[in-house]
């Protein structure tokens, strides 16, 4: 199994490297880097190249790592004990499996997303520890273990919200998600949308990437911001010239709105323009 | 194999396992790469490093090792950003260029490191300082056939080391507290702490727990969730330590629902008799601080910020305070402090490494028992797991 990036998601060398060690070794792979470069399309496309099936689990605040495993349905058990349900005798039957368990039971190896760990409660990955380590656990209710028939490989995302625990960090891979250069983001945009014109591409390149270099925007546009606005672009049919015209009246690009998400950035954009033309 | 260089790694202060070499011995065994010099060192940082923060002194102590490069004593001690600001750019001509004498490695570096030493200002457009445009081999911007660029954006792309490629330093959590940075600080302070006996009913344990005895009520109990941080925070205020002090407060006052209690007064250089609440009425309005030692019980917790950089008579002679006639001796009143509350550190905005130099620096360092500790994350993070597990 070897992955090298496939045609919808261009990657750096380092990553697929990182990718393939991981996959190799058998370690999960923690993805950090800024929003919107790509930390959980990666496990997506991951998947989608090596055939295997993908299982996502998606944390929030008040997510445990218990439910990754399995949870006991109490609740039910209870409401059927009250109608005298013959069920309730079989605790088996409550016990519904976690995003981990259906990875482990998986016939083929299987691609597994833990994405935005960060999110968690900081005891979170602590609580992993051993099952993403021997990949197995223990189910108490049934005496049961639940083995990994084949190591998954496993991706986390975190978006640096909350420090994650050292032996947590010890084994893993670990790889930080640059904000990609001029040329990569030039194959990845020829990537979604090939046969861009040319002059449309460098001219929007080259204002992107002068708006991400206006100091004080509190969210610098990323690349799927770039994409969102390419498309935008493309479907109002806008002709180069004018994303480089030094027209007073066309200085803020058009469509800025897919690139600023940010009430505060707009208004700050649009004084720097306005003080800008003054100089001028 | 590689030994050498995990030790080397290891002394570079970066949080390197055994675990995780083995690790990469065995990708190495399996072929994960190639025989590529560049291939080991992405290979080497997914599986060593585990936090962007980090990246900067792994570049450092990777090149270190791999090229030969001696560590040069300016990588520490860090060039001011001022010299290098691009100011002015000469344009030379090729044949001007061809007449810049190129100086060789080693005599390239013994001249660095001179330079280093002598220079103490920002120049630019020069031919002998570090600075920008001008032809001397140091700093940027500039064209010398073979110099070391020094920051700045390769343009004649002939520096034989690129600095600036140390591009994570943004990211080192070593740097002073800013606004950036400030979120990440807040969290480092930030520390439940659940004690006591049990004494709250847990309603939805108890649900749950009902309900897996199939209807047999099961009553928990947890401890009350509260945090038990007491704090009282001594800001020295005054001349240098205006913007750090403000910081500081911005910072604590932020967490202050964190804390149980928070109770802030300020000093001048070093805590005598008196302390003071409001700065513009420090000297209608003060408290004796021995007043404050009876008001705020051993159980909370001292922090002082300051620069504690005085005159060491302001320690140890009595009337040795600036302002204040002091009947007994600056050092007199810390030993006070640290007996009234055990649990006190003592935060630092000065850099760690010059605390040494300076002998009232290190007067105070002893006498808090080492705990002082750099304002940045890193030394907030080691004062706050100090504090906490007291």
């Amino acid at each position: 199994m070897r992955f090298s990036g496939t045609e919808t998601y261009v990657t750096t060398r380092d990553l697929t490297l990182a990718v393939n060690a991981a996959i190799t070794l058998q370690r999960p792979l923690l993805i950090k880097g800024e929003p919107g470069t790509g930390k959980t399309m990666l496990a997506e496309e991951v998947a989608a190249a090596l055939g295997l099936p993908l299982f996502q689990w998606h944390i929030k605040s008040t997510t445990k790592a218990q439910q990754g495993l399995y949870e006991y349905d109490a609740v039910s058990r209870l409401r059927d004990s009250q109608l005298g349900d013959a069920k309730v005798a079989d605790i088996a039957s409550y016990i519904l499996k976690g995003v981990l368990w259906q990875a482990f039971e998986c016939e083929t190896p299987a691609v597994v997303l833990i994405d935005e760990i960060d999110k968690a409660d900081i005891e979170f990955p602590n609580d992993l520890l051993r099952e993403l380590d021997r990949m197995e656990f223990f189910v108490y209710e049934t005496r049961q273990n639940v083995r990994a028939r084949h190591r998954p490989v496993v991706f986390i995302t975190s978006n640096n919200e909350k420090e994650l625990p050292d032996a947590f960090l010890r084994r893993c891979f670990f790889h930080y998600i640059k904000f990609p250069d001029r040329e990569t983001m030039a194959r990845i945009v020829e990537v979604h949308f090939p046969g861009l014109k040319p002059a449309l591409l460098r001219e929007a390149l080259e204002v992107f990437f002068e708006l991400r270099e206006i100091p004080g925007l509190k969210k610098k546009p990323s690349t799927s911001e770039l994409l969102d606005w390419l498309k935008l672009l493309l479907a109002e049919d806008i002709p180069p010239e004018v994303l480089r015209s030094k027209d007073q009246k066309a200085a803020i690009p058009p469509l800025h709105g897919a690139l600023l998400k940010n009430e505060q950035d707009v208004h700050l954009f649009e004084r720097l323009i306005f003080m800008a033309r003054h100089n001028r | 194999m590689l030994i050498d260089f995990f030790l080397h790694l290891k002394s570079s202060r970066l949080p390197v396992s055994i675990n995780e070499f083995l690790a990469l011995l065995r990708a190495l065994q399996e072929h994960v790469i190639g025989p590529s010099i560049d291939d080991f060192y992405i290979l080497a940082r997914a599986l060593l490093v585990k936090d962007e923060t980090n990246f900067d002194k792994f570049d450092r102590a990777f090149g270190e090792y791999f090229k030969g490069v001696e560590a040069l004593p300016g990588m520490d001690a860090l060039i001011p950003e001022d010299w290098l600001r691009q100011a002015a750019k000469k344009h030379l001509t090729d044949a001007e260029r061809a007449k810049l004498e190129k100086l060789g490695w080693d005599k390239l570096m013994e001249t660095f490191r001179q330079r280093l030493a002598e220079q103490r200002g920002r120049h630019a457009g020069g031919s002998k300082w570090i600075g920008t445009g001008g032809t001397s081999p140091f700093g940027h911007g500039g064209t010398h056939p073979e110099g070391i660029r020094l920051g700045g954006r390769s343009e004649n792309r002939s520096a034989v080391k690129v600095w600036e490629k140390r591009e994570y330093r943004n990211l080192d959590d070593s740097v002073e507290l800013g606004t950036r940075n400030i979120k990440l600080a807040l969290r480092r302070l930030r520390r439940f702490a659940r004690e006591g006996a049990a004494e709250e009913l847990d309603l939805e344990a108890t649900i749950a727990g009902t309900a897996r005895n199939a209807g047999w009520l099961d009553l928990r109990l947890r401890p009350e969730r509260h945090n038990a941080v007491k704090v009282l925070l001594l800001l020295d205020i005054g001349g240098s330590m205006d913007d750090y002090v403000r910081v500081c407060e911005e910072l604590f006052s932020a967490c202050r629902s964190e804390f149980k209690h928070l109770e802030h007064y300020y000093f001048h250089n070093c805590v005598y008799d008196y302390l003071w609440r409001d700065n513009r009425r420090r000297h209608s309005e003060r408290t004796s601080t021995v007043e404050v030692m009876h008001t705020y019980g051993n159980d909370y917790k001292l922090i002082l910020v300051g620069d504690a950089a005085m005159s060491p008579y302001e320690l140890v002679q009595p009337n040795g305070s600036l302002e204040f006639n002091n009947a007994e001796p600056g050092a007199l009143w810390l030993r006070r402090l640290t007996d009234a509350w055990p649990h006190a550190i003592w935060l630092n905005p000065e850099p760690e490494h010059s605390w040494q130099y300076r002998q009232s620096t290190s007067l105070i360092h002893n006498l808090l028992g080492g705990r002082m500790f750099p304002l940045t994350l890193d030394g907030l993070e080691r004062g706050m797991r100090l504090l906490s597990k007291a």
